[in-house]
């Protein structure tokens, strides 16, 4: 069954930017689907569009589905609890605890005020206990999150997705500001949570060499347009030139 | 060697003449502020050298009379308490115009993304209560408080709720975007944004502002104190006008020893919040 449907979605950005052009495409339940493409290609906005960061301009995006892509405000608040967000900075508040950070995956399900003055029920403290055991942070919980590296950071991140209790999580640039040892760390919690607790994950990727090894679909987008949708190994090298729009031995990945 | 291959670069002949014509602007620039100073120098007829001449003997008069005398040390129980209640003031009216300008200005911000025509409204409210000075609002609201604390109050209230909007709005732009669009993303309702994501991480400059103004505050009250007849702003421009300068001159002392010591106290606050 499919947890999303892009159908024919175009963006455009005030009116000038042609972000994304007709894009349709399906993610079934469980899937784990990356998506490439050169900078500007418009990847970001593709994740955007899923949580209503961005609003579509033409076509519909349906979840669970529903259309997402006109519903109100209220509505968009219950769309986003369930849809995890993982990001290249991981946008944590850094003057807050890991803890804390933790704990604001669960706003969304809790009412204004009680959100707000940071009331959480024990319950509530004990999963977010359980998850930072299981992304190995019970150490840093009471830390600030300004004293993490970043591969610590992401995984906080990971844990605020989580508390979620989300059908999808978006991870946009997930481990582009990351080394590579963090990186597969990161990577690995990533996919493991897909296993275990069959969270569909939509990934945008620079790295198309992980993209392949941890991906069940990869979608190429160039300019706002799918090139590219299909299983990692149907992806030769020519269609990793044309997505990227680059001849042989221009590119990263042709190198050794 | 190096310079060699530069020259081969494409483009580069391009990129040295950007520097030349930004030389040349700075030039220009430094001009024109040279030809303003001396074309409104002489329709105001002021006399430059004569004005640099004047410091000496202006100095010279100060020092003669504005010592403290003996008489003047006796009214220090009064002048300090003038002194503390304007310290109270600039205090009081500051925190109450950071707390309104951060709450009116959550509007004005763009990442918070709430109405796009309230925002704009205002961002054009704060331009305005900004960009009228705190003595012109003094005198206007001489009009309809007379000589009276309140007017003094309401006058720096105005003028720092306008400048701590502004800056309270670019504060949160700049710092809390990133948590903001987080806490949104996990479907954060815009209260619960602004007390977990937006205060706790704009909560240091936010500060450091409101002790920036607060010193600000002192020293403005003191100018505003003599339009309205209140604090130690007051009490100078009574012993001013009776020529009684020693006293005067012990006024301006303590309010200087005063902002000083805000000053030194406030910036050991920042180094322990920042
Ligand atoms: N908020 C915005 N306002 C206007 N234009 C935008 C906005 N966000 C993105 N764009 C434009 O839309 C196009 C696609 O941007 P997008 O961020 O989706 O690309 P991307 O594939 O994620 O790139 P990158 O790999 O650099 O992150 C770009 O041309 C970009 O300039
Ligand atoms: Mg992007």
């Amino acid at each position: 069954m499919s947890v999303l449907e892009f159908q024919k979605v175009s963006k455009l950005y005030n009116n000038v930017t042609q972000a994304l052009t007709e894009v349709s495409f399906r993610v079934d339940e469980g899937e784990i689907v990356s998506v490439i493409g050169p900078s500007g290609s418009g990847k970001s906005t593709v994740l955007r569009c899923i949580n209503r960061l961005v609003d579509v301009t033409q076509g519909s995006i349906l979840f669970d589905g529903r259309d997402i892509t006109r519903v109100g405000k209220k509505e968009i608040r219950q769309l986003r609890k369930k849809i995890g967000m993982i990001f290249q900075h991981y946008n944590l508040v850094n003057r807050l605890s890991v803890i804390e950070n933790v704990l604001h995956g669960r706003l969304g399900h809790k009412s204004a005020l009680s959100g707000a003055a940071g009331y959480f029920t024990e319950q509530e403290k004990e999963n977010a206990f359980c998850l930072l055991e299981r992304l190995g942070l019970t150490e840093q919980a009471y830390k600030r999150c300004d004293e993490l590296s970043g591969g610590q950071k992401q995984r906080v991140g990971i844990a605020r997705s989580l508390m979620q209790e989300p059908r999808l999580i978006l991870c946009d640039e997930p481990i582009a500001s990351l080394d590579p040892s963090s990186s597969k760390v990161i990577m690995d919690y990533l996919s493991d949570i897909n296993k275990t607790m069959k969270i569909t994950c939509i990934f945008n990727l620079h790295q198309v060499d992980v993209a392949m090894k941890y991906s069940g679909r990869i979608i190429g987008l160039t300019s706002g347009r799918i090139v590219f949708d299909g299983p990692p190994d149907r992806l030769s090298k020519a269609k990793i030139h044309e997505i990227y729009q680059s001849n042989e031995g221009e590119l990263i990945t042709d190198v050794g | 060697m190096s310079g060699d291959r530069m020259k081969k670069t494409p483009g580069s002949k391009e990129k040295a003449a950007v520097f030349v014509a930004r030389k040349r602007n700075f030039t220009i620039a430094f001009l024109g502020v040279f030809a303003v100073f001396i074309i409104s120098s002489l329709a105001t007829g002021y006399d430059v050298a004569g004005g640099f001449a004047a410091v000496p003997k202006a100095v010279h008069w100060m020092a003669s009379n504005f010592v403290p005398d003996e008489k003047a040390w006796s009214r220090l129980p009064n002048i300090l308490a003038k002194l503390i209640e304007t310290a109270f003031l600039s205090v009081a009216v500051t925190v109450c115009a950071a707390v309104c300008a951060f709450f009116f200005g959550l509007p004005g911000t763009r990442t918070l993304k709430l109405n796009p025509w309230v925002g704009r409204a205002v961002r054009i409210i704060a331009a305005f209560f900004r960009n009228v000075p705190d003595v012109v609002w003094a005198m206007l609201l001489l009009f309809s408080f007379g000589q009276n604390i309140l007017t003094g109050f309401f006058a720096l209230f105005f003028y720092t709720f306008g400048i701590l909007t502004r800056t309270f709005i670019e504060t949160v732009d700049e710092v809390s975007a990133d948590c903001i669009e987080a806490l949104h993303a996990a479907g954060a309702g815009d209260l619960q944004t602004v007390f977990q994501g937006i205060l706790p991480s704009s909560m240091p400059e936010i500060l450091s502002w409101i002790l920036y103004m607060i010193e600000t505050n002192i020293r403005n009250s003191t100018l505003i104190g003599i339009l309205t007849a209140t604090g130690i702003g007051y009490l100078f421009d009574l012993y001013y006008k009776r020529m009684d300068y020693a006293s005067a001159g012990l006024v301006v002392l303590s309010v200087v020893l005063l902002v000083i010591a805000i000053e030194l106290l406030s910036n050991q606050i920042r180094k322990v919040i920042l």
